[in-house]
């Protein structure tokens, strides 16, 4: 199995200073936003698009040329960039950012001319000062050499970038929180309907909010066309993506695919293998949000789709790998950890249910726990998203909520004994 | 006004960057944490003006975010990640190491006001875990011994700009991904090494 390179074509190529002007015009840059601007009209850019199939890759996967078509008209449009990245398990925008920040704005260019937008916000993660440098130090330059700016590479079009930090929320990754936090407001998500960014987006303006890597893609779609883009992959998963690879592999790291391997083969190759020839006892197919999937489960396909068919999710891309030496209540009670911590507040079975939850897994990994535990977890899940289906019930405003409740009814599931195995059989309450 | 004009022409050019004032917000807060070290009373008075919200509304949205510091902090904010790839890769053993040297619970400072410890959720450097952050820059693959390494390095050396590729170089080891781009960038307090003042854009 091996890499397919396009969005860190430029960056492999030119290690040293990819991140800076020269190097990407030397290796034909900000060409195809020029040749876009200049020749080429908003409507066969969203044609293209279109072609391509790519589905968002910030862990929706939503079409993206679908998303772009919704876009309500009004004079005021604005194009939100996520960088937001903080799903456990992932840091592949965090390279794109750092160490090609021109082809995610390239991207940008495009994608303002197609959907007639003027006002960019770049909103990323206010634990990513480095990568937040690189890119304004890009945006910059760009500006400098009037592709940002007024009038554009010469033409009528004026494009303006706001880098915008974060001040560390997790929440802030979903789209309307992350609309309510560019506003000055608690990263809070809105009710959709009616708050659908498309309509009622930044300033209740209508917004489209794409995620780093998609539009990185941008640019190599316009230049090479969208149907060349749909030939690489499988059917409802075209193109290449960039999966964070961690956990207990020899080889961590970012590597871009053409989906459709097994996570079997993906591991076993571009990973290393596993460290100290262990077996996988579970691993987690898209961030900490994804219910996980078995070591027997290995040769499931890296498609959404497939994926999905599955009853976990790709997600964003985040591959953690457990092997058999892991303790897994104390891996399920850090991902709850996380959702407890970043749970806005907002709704009443998230704000309560992942305290909970958070509570009962601490006291039975530290060997306190109660046999009524066990139906005790599962009760608390079922009350956060009722009937602990896949995709999830829910009972409150985003998806946050139902994702503590992932790893739960993994281990549940799955790894009933080790759970069991921790509760000291003489408590009889 | 208790910001100096010099912060106050930051504070000004920053908001004329959005369409509406309040989003300068978030901003203006990092603002305040790299003066301070914190976000003082002071400080919500002087935004509250400026963007023209109460300061009940200013405070509402500091205490919503984890990077705003409602106590003042050390010279050094040290930020161990306990979230998933860095868990199962031993991360509380670099969390207590880290503990037992500055002696420090989470989210205290000491009396020099040279550390401030916390362990944190994912700060997206999985693939180099344990991961732990000081002033918001990285360090990937850190050993529990590194770890004390870092904090005696810190301790003793007081360096001024926090550089991300020095403590790699140092203290790190296994790393996310190359990170290739020689870089001598870095944090100079408490708040992210970013402003976003340089920026070139031309308002109508």
């Amino acid at each position: 199995m091996k890499e397919t390179i396009l969005l860190t074509k430029h960056m492999r190529d030119n290690p040293e200073d990819s991140h800076l002007i020269d190097s990407y015009e030397k290796n034909n840059g900000y060409t195809t936003a020029k040749k876009t601007i200049l020749e080429s009209s908003p409507e066969k850019i969203l044609e293209e698009i279109k072609a391509s199939n790519i589905r968002g890759r910030g862990g929706a996967g939503f079409p993206t040329g679908v998303k772009w078509g919704f876009l309500a008209e009004d004079e005021d449009r604005y194009l939100v960039i996520n960088a937001d990245e903080s799903e456990p398990g992932t840091f592949k925008d965090r390279i794109l950012l750092e160490r090609d920040p021109h082809q995610l704005i390239e991207g940008i260019i495009i994608t303002c001319f197609s959907a007639n937008i003027k006002e960019a916000f770049i909103y990323i993660r206010g634990e990513y000062a480095k990568p937040a440098r690189r890119v304004q130090q890009a945006v910059e330059q760009a500006y400098q050499k009037g592709y940002l700016g007024k009038n554009i590479f010469g033409s009528e079009i004026n494009l303006d970038i706001v880098v915008h930090l974060g001040a560390g929320a997790y929440i802030c990754g979903e789209e309307t929180a992350l609309l309510n936090s560019l506003e000055g407001r608690r990263g809070e998500p809105r009710l959709k309907p009616p708050y659908f960014p498309a309509v009622k987006g930044l300033y209740m303006k209508p917004t489209l909010v794409n995620n780093v890597e998609t539009i990185s893609s941008v640019p190599w779609i316009i230049e090479n066309g969208g149907e060349e883009y749909n030939k690489l992959g499988v059917e409802g998963s075209t193109g290449t993506r960039i999966f964070s690879l961690s956990g207990h592999v020899n080889n961590p790291g970012n590597y871009e695919i053409e989906m459709g391997s097994s996570f079997g083969e993906f591991v076993e190759t571009l990973g290393g293998g596993i460290r100290n020839n262990k077996k996988v006892k579970a691993y987690i197919p898209g961030g900490a949000s994804a219910p996980w999937f078995r070591g027997d489960q290995l040769d499931i396909k890296m498609t959404i789709d497939d994926v999905a068919n599955n009853n976990s999710m790709l997600g964003s891309g985040a591959v953690v790998m457990m092997d058999e030496d892991t303790n897994l209540v104390s891996a399920a009670k850090s991902i709850v950890s996380f959702f407890a911590h970043e749970s806005c507040g907002q709704c009443t079975p998230c704000r309560e249910g992942t305290t909970w939850l958070e509570m009962i897994l601490d006291r039975i990994a530290s060997g306190r726990g109660r046999t009524s535990d066990m139906n005790l977890l599962l009760d608390v899940c079922d009350n956060i998203s009722p009937g602990l289906s896949w995709p999830p019930k829910m009972t409150t405003i985003c998806p946050l909520g139902p994702s503590a409740v992932s790893p739960i009814t993994s281990l549940m599931n799955d790894f009933r004994d080790e759970v069991e195995s921790l509760i000291p059989t003489k408590v009889l309450l | 006004m208790s910001w100096d004009d010099k912060l106050l022409k930051q504070a000004k050019k920053i908001i004329k960057l959005y369409p509406q004032k309040r989003s300068a917000l978030g901003p203006l807060l990092h603002l305040a944490q790299s003066k301070d070290g914190y976000i003082s009373d002071d400080s919500i008075t002087v935004i509250s003006e400026l963007v023209g919200i109460t300061e009940v509304q200013v405070k509402s949205v500091s205490t919503f975010y984890s990077m705003y510091k409602q106590e003042p902090t050390g010279k050094y904010l040290l930020s161990v990640c306990k979230s998933i790839s860095c868990e199962i890769n031993n991360s509380s053993e670099v969390i207590n190491k880290v503990q037992e040297f500055t002696g420090l619970n989470n989210n205290e400072t000491d009396e020099e006001e040279l550390f401030t410890f916390e362990a944190v959720e994912c700060i997206g450097a999985c693939g180099g875990a344990p991961a732990v952050q000081v002033n918001y820059e990285t360090v990937e693959g850190v050993t529990p011994e590194n770890a004390i390494n870092l904090c005696k390095w810190l301790k003793e050396t007081k360096p001024d700009v926090v550089v991300a590729d020095e403590m790699q170089e140092n203290f790190g080891g296994i790393k996310s991904f190359d990170w290739a781009i020689q870089d001598n960038s870095g944090a100079t307090s408490t708040a992210p090494g970013f402003q976003t003042l340089k920026t070139t854009k031309v308002k109508k």
